[in-house]
């Protein structure tokens, strides 16, 4: 990371520009472009706990939708059995937390490495798809609220203001909490980056071995970071429950877990804003294939992919930045020379 | 430097910003909106295309007849590519965005209960036109698609009387499986007969190797089949790959809704009975001219009329017969329109809305595949709805809004 | 008894079921350390190739053992001179890469054959053990796993290809120093790769429907095979299959079909904590 970028100006700059659209743009758009906006600002807050663990920890997570979707059904069967919400929401992030510490355990503590990190994220997240898919029969259920399989649990009772089962949160205000979601993740995310465990973090993934020479635990870093990314995929899942209110079997699939990653390479590994750009930019063009015939939605988003890794492999954000400040500097005195930071590559650990 | 980050991080709002520009509504004021929920692509495509096809179909023909009410009807098509969160999507967009007076879609159960709330909340009348599982009682949604106690109640017994009285079921995993072959399970104990087991498998398996040894096993007289989709047409292929189609007859409740007949070699599916709606060799006149003008729009060798695409089209017809009566597209009056006894003459035959159940009241016919065709054996007319019938009244209780998960 | 025999057939059609599905990922991962994604969709061209070469009115076994394997073949030489190629030592990006390949080539094939499941009948009928019947087609899968498991070592051990292969996996400068280029080793090698794959989806038409997104289904299982069987790539790919396949299919035998993928996936977790390396990491070292 280069030294600016860490520092606090930008993440204040990147927060303003946030709180702005979340003021505005309730009274500026209809009721449908707002109920768009806040599955973009969901599924953005999904994108962003990969690209922190991938971009930051080093971890790529074949199966960050196990997290996301343990966060959706925990909220779904807790808010349908206590009716308060209130818990449901923090359950909603622990669980999949709990979940990821354990994950994490099994494998930094095995000292696998990358790719077999990789198969083994993919593998959770099959056999929950798996498990969960083949609850369908009526005697599957946790306290009174049945799991569904296949069709999932439908009609989850939303959000309500703390203390008040019946004061539920309006599409507006759902909105505004997503957002607010967001905006925070992304603020606790650049402060943590910015303390010491964020920099010892960062470190274990550049170079484990200096880390340990170094005295730090790498595996218990790692641990947290990884923690840290399911508790935040699980928020996500929450938000997720309450925007459509029903959640299925397909949130644990391959096909959502492969989604994220390319919202991650698409947007910019390695930043925290590329996530929620790429995830923006995915997202609608999904729904705008959806709505014509012409191209199949497969075949453009498997060419965005081939090409990104290709042609821009460092995403949307840092290539424009590279784009624009490269124009920027021959406008300028030649005589100010800046130091250029060395692009972000993920490193690959001996296997 | 910071400059650098600024630019970034306001590109990024920009982009972020200008997906939520404000789009205009396509529909004109002279113009109602029919909204098509369907997978067009994806593992359910097989179901949606035509679907969507009848719809069309149907839509063309009334704009040709001046319209509904005088305006023009315009199809607003969404592709919901096999996936829930577009199902969900999709609605609102229909409802809040496109202001459609009517949205037909839905094909799996799930789907179905993703959107109904959202249309309900919305205030958007929805029709769900694919067979399905039965209990479902809500006012602003109309079911035209056959349930188990029309079709199951007729299949089992027939074929129980042909082939014996020990049944082997096997069922998709997901709640339609899983009522119907509750369903089966009734039918074939009201009759005198035992039900081996009951195998669910969710949409994915492929492998049935071990569960045709376990049938074998249990000896059974018949299998009944509750199973959906293209994964589980391996089963039929591995069926007869183990030299069964031959040695133990089956029966099903869903096969042939995905042109599996015509897919699969007759070695591999003569011999299945069946029990739907609609069948393309329905010898009335009006089957036969919907047939020609079908063809005529869509090509002479269509593979097949299913039962869900004739369903769509029933669906339309009644909804423009609702909308004639009440003389506005508003859902209030379309509702009370439609729920004081609204029928047609369709394809398939007459059709009528149960205004109890918002279920219809239709013929069935039991069916036996030969050579890549559907053979009427016999036909019921006029059966109603009396698995939901019975656990739901919405004259009594207007306000009822569930699916009952009828206890068998 | 019949049962037993039963049984027996089942689990080794399930273990030659999984050595057929990730052989041509083997040998790509094997040799080039290259993680191909798109594998599933290669064995879903190779399906197709049999389909469309058989509805021409070609013999079914000469569009399955020859046609599929050619023209997934010469698929693989294309996708591997335009993309792969730029992407050798990048691991995650080559993964990526293919993904979106896998993506590109459903797309590309739904847009030509829609997604109606089309098939062929299983050829050669069944025979009888006791009470059962059993698909004679299954003897066949049997066989060609054999065949198979026994040409990719006869090729790699007693051809001189076979050897240039290897020794450009071990040491490619070495290989480039003694005037072979390994440019054109890899391209070939992962030819063969997808040829092998393509094969598989070839065999397995005439049991699972064809549709464009087929490849989805086996992806995962040949993935965890691969990776599982670790770096010897023919014992690796035997012994995972054995064990893997064996748990699967006793596992639906004993409970449901779901119950048997889980109780695979879960032995792949526990294996890979165990040995980290696959089990070739540890047992069979040095192996082929």
């Amino acid at each position: 990371m280069t030294a600016f970028a860490s520092s606090w100006r930008s993440a204040a700059l990147t927060l303003a520009i946030g709180v702005v659209l979340l003021l505005a743009l309730p009274g500026l758009v209809d009721d449908f472009t707002l109920i768009q906006l806040t599955i973009y600002a969901v599924m953005a807050i999904l994108g962003v706990s990969l690209g922190f663990i991938w971009g930051f920890g080093g971890i790529l997570c074949f199966g960050q939708a196990a997290f996301f979707g343990l966060g959706a059904y925990t909220y779904a069967i807790a808010v349908i059995n206590i009716g308060d919400s209130t818990i449901p929401f923090l359950l909603a992030i622990v669980v999949p937390a709990l979940f990821a510490a354990l994950l994490g355990y099994v494998i930094f503590y095995g000292r696998l490495s990358d790719v077999y990190m990789g198969v083994i994220t993919l593998t959770v997240t099959l056999i929950l798809f798996n498990l969960v898919n083949s609850t369908a029969g009526p005697e599957w259920k946790i306290g009174s609220a049945p799991l569904g399989g296949f069709n999932g649990i439908p009609g989850i009772p939303t959000l309500n203001v703390p203390g008040d089962p019946d004061a539920v949160l309006s599409q507006q205000s759902l909105f505004t909490v997503s957002m607010v979601c967001l905006l925070l993740v992304y603020a606790g995310l650049r402060w943590l980056i910015a303390s010491k465990l964020g920099r010892v973090i960062i470190a274990a993934k550049e170079n484990e071995q200096r880390v340990l020479l170094l005295g730090y635990d790498a595996r218990v870093y790692k641990l947290i970071c990884f923690s840290l990314g399911g508790a935040i995929a699980g928020l996500a899942g929450c938000l997720f429950a309450n925007w459509g209110a029903f959640t299925s079997p397909t949130i644990f699939g391959l096909a959502m877990s492969a989604q994220i990653i390319i919202w991650v390479i698409v947007g910019g590994l390695g930043t925290l804003v590329g996530p929620v750009v790429g995830c923006v930019v995915i997202q609608w063009l999904s729904t705008q294939i959806g709505t014509q015939q012409t191209f199949n939605s497969n075949l453009v988003l498997g060419a965005i992919l081939v090409v990104f890794v290709l042609l821009v492999p460092r995403g949307i954000v840092p290539s424009l930045g590279d784009v624009i400040a490269a124009a920027w500097r021959r406008r300028r005195a030649p005589a100010a020379k800046q130091a250029i930071p060395a692009p972000l590559a993920p490193t690959e650990t001996a296997g | 430097m910071d400059r650098r980050k600024f630019i970034q991080t306001s590109g990024a709002a920009a982009l972020a910003g200008s997906s939520a520009i404000l789009p205009l509504s396509a529909l004109a004021a002279d113009e109602i909106g029919v909204g098509s929920i369907h997978d067009l692509s994806g593992g359910l495509d097989i179901y949606g295309k035509p679907m969507v096809d009848c719809l069309t179909l149907a839509i063309e023909e009334q704009n040709a007849a001046g319209g509904l009410l005088g305006k023009k009807l315009k199809l607003f098509s969404y592709d919901t590519q096999s996936n829930m969160q577009m199902y969900a999507q999709f609605a609102q967009q229909a409802a809040l965005k496109d202001k459609v007076a009517v949205v037909h879609g839905g094909i799996t159960s799930a789907s179905r209960e993703v959107i109904r709330p959202v249309l309900n909340r919305n205030k958007t009348l929805y029709f769900y036109n694919t067979q399905y599982e039965g209990g479902v009682c809500d006012r602003g949604s109309f079911m035209t698609g056959v349930t188990p106690a029309q079709t199951v109640g007729k299949l089992i017994p027939y074929a129980m009387n042909k082939w014996g009285k020990k049944v082997y079921v096997i069922a998709a995993d997901y709640n339609y499986g899983q009522i119907t072959s509750q369903w089966v399970k009734k039918f074939v104990q009201d009759n005198g007969g035992s039900v081996a087991s009951i195998d669910f498998f969710p949409l994915d398996v492929t492998t049935f190797g071990p569960t045709i040894a376990k049938i074998e096993a249990a000896k059974p007289d018949m299998v009944v089949s509750a199973l959906v989709g293209g994964a589980h047409m391996s089963f039929y292929r591995q069926w007869a790959a183990a030299g069964l189609t031959k040695k133990i007859p089956l029966a099903s409740t869903t096969f042939a809704v995905g042109n599996e007949h015509i897919v699969l070699s007759p070695a591999e599916a003569d011999g299945f009975l069946l029990c739907y709606n609609y069948f393309e060799n329905i010898d009335t006149p009006e089957n036969k001219a919907f047939k020609e003008r079908f063809h005529k729009r869509f090509g002479k060798d269509y593979p097949n009329i299913t039962e869900l695409a004739m369903g769509t089209y029933q669906g339309f017809k009644l909804w423009a017969e609702g909308v004639k009566k009440a003389g506005s597209v508003e859902i209030g009056k379309v509702t009370t329109a439609l729920e004081s006894g609204i029928s047609i003459n369709g394809p398939s035959g007459k059709v009528t809305i149960d205004p109890a159940t918002h279920h219809c009241i239709l013929n069935v016919s039991v069916a036996e595949v030969k050579a890549k065709k559907l053979n009427i054996l016999q036909t019921f007319q006029q059966q109603a709805p009396t698995d939901t019938s019975a656990v739901c009244d919405l004259k009594k209780n207007p306000r009822d809004n569930q699916q009952y998960v009828i206890k068998v | 008894m019949d049962l037993a025999i039963i049984v027996i057939i089942q689990v080794l059609y399930a273990v030659a079921g999984l050595v057929i599905v990730s052989a041509g990922l083997a040998v790509i991962f094997g040799m080039m350390k290259v993680i191909n994604l798109a594998h599933g969709e290669f064995m879903m061209l190779g399906a197709y190739a049999t389909i469309t070469a058989h509805g021409l009115g070609l013999n079914l076994w000469l569009a399955m053992l020859v046609v599929a394997p050619i023209a997934v073949g010469l698929v693989g030489v294309v996708l591997e001179r335009l993309v792969i190629r730029r992407l050798y030592g990048r691991m995650v990006d080559t993964m990526l890469a293919t993904w979106g390949l896998s993506l590109l080539l459903v797309g590309i094939v739904t847009s030509i054959a829609g997604n109606t499941t089309v098939g062929v009948s299983a050829p050669l009928g069944s025979f009888s053990i006791g009470a059962y019947s059993v698909s004679s087609y299954t003897l066949v899968i049997i066989a060609v796993a054999v065949v198979l498991a026994l040409a990719i070592r006869w090729v790699l051990t007693k051809t001189s290809w076979g050897l240039i292969a290897r020794g450009t996996m071990q040491k490619p400068e070495m290989a480039d120093a003694l005037g072979i280029s390994p440019g054109r080793v890899y391209s070939v090698t992962f030819a063969v790769g997808a040829a092998l794959s393509g094969l598989a989806g070839a065999l397995l038409a005439p049991l699972t429907g064809v549709v464009p997104t087929m490849g989805g289904a086996f992806i995962a299982k040949a993935f965890i095979t691969v990776i599982g069987g670790g770096p010897a790539i023919l014992a690796g790919l035997v012994s995972a299959s054995g064990l893997f396949g064996a748990i699967n299919q006793l596992g639906t035998f004993l409970t449901t079909p779901v119950l048997g993928e889980v109780a695979l996936l879960f032995t792949a977790i526990v294996m890979l904590r165990l040995l980290p390396q696959g089990i070739t990491g540890r047992f069979f070292k040095g192996s082929l």
